[in-house]
C-alpha cells in the first residue's frame, strides 16, 4: 500500500515537472548555442583569436555542429572548414 | 433524476467509446505500430522531443487541455435542458473529441513531430497555414476577451475570491525561483501554496475585511462610479484594465519565472475540484432539478447547442496541444490511443460534472426556468450557477458553503487567468509570424505585438453594447468563440481526412465529424451574424457582425477547400512516413 502511494506521488511530481524540466533544458541549451556561436565567431565576422585552437575540438562536437546549424536555422554548415553536411 | 446515475451513465459511455471505438480507430484507421520509431526518439534532443511514459504525457496533456472553458459552456447549455447538453458532451467526446485529438496526435507524430499549421501547409499550401493563423488569432482574441470578463464578473461577485488569487502570484514566482535557481522539487512547494491559497480563501470568506469588493468601495450597485459609469461598470471597467496590465506583464516575462509554477498549483487544484465535486456528488445524491428538455427556449437549440459547449465536446483549442508538444513526447506511438483520446474523456469528465452541478443547484424545475429565462440570461448567470452548484455539492462533503463558493471562484480565476496568459502570449506569437509573413517588421517586436494583443482585447471586452451593460461583452462573444474553436477543429479533422484518404484508408471516421461541426459554424454564424448583429438584425452591432462575418467566410473557404482536396485524385499515395 504504502509502496502504490510512493508511487503515485512519483508519477504526479513527474506529470508536475515535466513542462518545468523542459524549460530548463532549454535555457542550457540556449547559453550552450551561444557559448558555440563565441568559439566560432567570424562567421558572424568578428574575429576570433583561438580558432586554430577551437578547431582542435572538430571531432568531438561535428556531430552537436550539425544540429546547432540546423536550430539556428541554417540548411548547410555555415563554414567551409566544418563540413558535417 | 439522480445525479449519480447521470454521472455514471456518462462515465459507462466514455469507457465504452474508449474499450472499442478507439480500438477500432487506434487499429484499422490510424493503424498505430508498436515498432514505429516516433519523433521523440527519432529527434530527441532532450528539449522538445523527449520519450515520456504514457501516464506522465496524459497527466501533462489532460492539464494543458483542462481549463474554464468545458465548465463554462456546459453551464450556460443547460439552459436548452440537461439532457441535450449531456448527449451532446457524451456522443461529442466519444464520436468527434477523442478521433480529433488522438488523430491530430498520430497525425503529427507521422509528420515529424510538426504542428497542425505546418502540416497544413504542406498538405494543403501556404494559403492553408495563413487561414489557420488567422483563425487561431481570432479564437484568442475571443479567449482573452471572455476570460477577462470571466474574471471580472467573479472578482466582483466573490470579492473574497481577489485575495487568494493575487496571492498566488508571488507564491508562483516563490516556486518558480524555488525549482529553477535552487533545483527544489516542486510537489512540496507547490502544495504549500495551495495551502496557503485556501488558508487565505477560508478567512477571506469570515472576515468582511480582507474581501476587495470594488462596488461596496463605490456606494453599492446603486452607487455613482466614474466617467459618469454606475458603480459596477466601474468596478468591471477597474478590474479588466488591472488584468489586462497583469497579462502583459505576466505573457512577456519567461515561461519559467510565473506561468509554469502557476500551472503546478493549477493541476493541484484541478485534482482537488474534481475530487470534492465526484465525492460531493456521491455523498449528496441530488435529484437533476433542471428540466430535461426546456418547453418553451427563446432561442433554438439548433445549431447554438453546438457552438455553445466547444471544450468539453469537441474543441480545435487540443489539436493544437496535441500536435504541438505532446507529438514530440510520445514515446510509442500506440500510446498515442491512451493520451489523445483519454485526454479527451477527461475533458468530457469535467463538462459532465459541470452539468451536473447547475442542473442540481435548483430547488425545482420552476426555479431554474425563472433563472434561466431566455438564452442572453443563461450567458449571463451561466458561470454564477456553476459556482453556487459546485458549492452545493461540496457541501456534501462538509465544507461550509461560503468557504466553498470561494474557493470553487477561485479555481475557476485561476483556469481562466493562465488562458488568459498563455493566449495572450499565444496571440504575439501569431501576430509576430504574420508580420514575417506579410513583411511589417515592426509588429514582429516583442512589446509591439503584445501590446496590440492587449489593446485590441481590451477593446472587445469593453464593447459598450453588452447586454448587461459596460464590461459584459464577454456575453455576446461566447457563440463567436464556441464558433471560431469549432471551426478550428473542422480544419484539423479536414488534415486528418486528407491524410488518411492519401493512405488509402477509411476516412469516413474523421470527415463525418468535419461535415457536422462545419455545417453547424456555417448555420450558427448564418443565423447570428445576418438576422442579429447586421445593420437590418434585431441586435445591430458592428464588430460582432465583421468578426461573425469573417468567420462565416473562413469556414466556407474551408469547406470548399476540403472539397476540393479530398476529391482530388492523386497519382501515388502519401509515402507512409511523410
Amino acid at each position: 500500500m504504502l509502496e502504490k502511494l510512493k508511487q503515485l506521488i512519483a508519477f504526479y511530481e513527474e506529470v508536475l515537472s515535466m513542462p518545468h524540466r523542459q524549460e530548463i533544458a532549454r535555457e542550457l541549451r540556449n547559453e550552450d548555442d551561444f557559448f558555440l556561436l563565441l568559439l566560432y565567431s567570424e562567421m558572424i565576422g568578428i574575429p576570433n583569436p583561438v580558432y586554430y585552437y577551437t578547431l582542435e575540438l572538430y571531432p568531438y562536437m561535428i556531430e552537436r555542429f550539425h544540429d546547432w546549424h540546423l536550430r539556428m536555422g541554417m540548411e548547410k554548415s555555415p563554414m567551409t572548414g566544418i563540413r558535417c553536411c | 433524476m439522480s445525479g449519480i446515475l447521470v454521472a455514471l451513465v456518462g462515465m459507462v459511455v466514455f469507457a465504452l467509446g474508449y474499450r472499442y471505438y478507439s480500438k477500432f480507430v487506434a487499429e484499422k484507421i490510424y493503424r498505430l505500430d508498436p515498432n514505429y520509431v516516433t519523433p521523440a526518439h527519432r529527434y530527441n534532443d532532450g528539449v522538445d522531443f523527449v520519450p515520456t511514459n504514457k501516464f506522465v504525457l496524459w497527466g501533462h496533456h489532460f492539464t494543458s487541455v483542462a481549463g474554464a472553458a468545458p465548465i463554462l459552456g456546459p453551464a450556460i447549455a443547460v439552459y436548452w435542458g440537461w439532457l441535450p447538453a449531456f448527449l451532446w458532451v457524451i456522443i461529442g467526446t466519444v464520436f468527434a473529441a477523442g478521433v480529433h485529438d488522438f488523430g491530430t496526435l498520430a497525425l503529427s507524430v507521422r509528420n515529424k513531430g510538426q504542428s497542425v499549421g505546418t502540416i497544413a501547409d504542406k498538405l494543403i499550401g501556404n494559403r492553408a497555414k495563413l487561414l489557420f493563423l488567422f483563425i487561431i488569432l481570432i479564437l484568442v482574441l475571443m479567449v482573452n476577451a471572455v476570460f477577462a470578463w470571466v474574471i471580472a464578473n467573479l472578482f466582483i461577485n466573490y470579492p473574497a475570491s481577489v485575495l487568494p488569487v493575487f496571492i498566488q502570484i508571488p507564491l508562483a514566482i516563490w516556486i518558480g525561483y524555488a525549482a529553477y535557481k535552487r533545483k527544489m522539487k516542486m510537489l512540496i512547494p507547490s502544495i504549500i501554496a495551495l495551502a496557503i491559497m485556501y488558508l487565505t480563501a477560508i478567512f477571506a470568506s469570515r472576515f468582511e475585511f480582507l474581501q476587495i469588493n470594488l462596488v461596496q468601495y463605490m456606494g453599492g450597485a446603486d452607487g455613482a462610479g466614474l466617467f459618469g459609469l454606475g458603480a459596477v461598470s466601474t468596478a468591471f471597467l477597474i478590474w479588466i484594465v488591472i488584468l489586462m496590465v497583469y497579462v502583459y506583464i505576466a505573457s512577456t516575462l519567461p515561461v519559467w519565472k510565473l506561468l509554469q509554477p502557476r500551472d503546478f498549483i493549477n493541476s493541484h487544484q484541478l485534482v482537488v475540484g474534481l475530487a470534492i465535486l465526484y465525492l460531493g456528488l456521491i455523498f449528496l445524491n441530488p435529484e437533476m432539478t433542471a428540466p430535461l428538455v426546456n418547453e418553451n427556449p427563446d432561442r433554438n437549440w439548433l445549431p447554438l447547442l453546438f457552438i455553445t459547449i466547444a471544450c468539453g465536446a469537441i474543441s480545435g483549442f487540443h489539436g493544437l496541444v496535441s500536435s504541438g508538444t505532446t507529438s514530440k513526447q510520445l514515446d510509442k506511438e500506440t500510446d498515442a490511443r491512451f493520451v489523445g483520446y483519454f485526454g479527451a474523456v477527461g475533458e468530457g469528465i469535467l463538462a459532465l460534472v459541470s452539468i451536473i452541478a447547475v442542473a442540481t443547484f435548483f430547488a425545482n424545475t420552476d426555479a431554474f426556468l425563472a433563472t434561466y429565462t431566455s438564452f442572453t440570461q443563461a450567458n449571463a448567470v451561466g458561470l454564477g450557477t456553476f459556482v453556487e452548484g459546485a458549492a452545493k455539492l461540496a457541501e456534501g462533503i462538509a465544507i461550509p458553503a461560503d468557504i466553498a463558493r470561494t474557493i470553487v471562484s477561485i479555481i475557476v480565476v485561476s483556469f481562466a487567468a493562465t488562458t488568459l496568459d498563455t493566449s495572450v502570449r499565444l496571440m504575439r506569437y501569431i501576430i509576430a509570424e504574420l508580420g514575417v509573413e506579410y513583411n511589417v517588421p515592426v509588429i514582429t517586436k516583442k512589446h509591439v505585438a503584445t501590446s496590440i494583443a492587449v489593446v485590441s482585447s481590451s477593446a472587445l471586452v469593453l464593447i459598450p453594447e453588452g447586454p448587461n451593460g459596460f464590461g459584459s461583452g464577454g456575453y455576446l462573444i461566447w457563440p463567436l468563440f464556441g464558433t471560431a474553436n469549432q471551426l478550428l477543429a473542422g480544419i484539423s479533422l479536414m488534415l486528418i481526412a486528407i491524410w488518411l484518404k492519401r493512405l488509402g484508408r477509411n476516412y469516413a471516421v474523421a470527415l463525418i465529424p468535419m461535415i457536422f461541426l462545419m455545417f453547424m459554424t456555417m448555420y450558427a454564424m448564418f443565423q447570428q451574424v445576418f438576422f442579429e448583429w447586421s445593420w437590418f438584425g434585431s441586435n445591430s452591432n458592428t464588430l460582432l457582425f465583421v468578426l461573425g462575418a469573417i468567420i462565416f467566410v473562413f469556414a466556407i473557404w474551408i469547406a470548399l477547400t476540403a472539397f476540393s482536396t479530398l476529391t482530388k485524385k492523386y497519382d501515388e499515395p502519401l509515402d507512409k512516413d511523410n
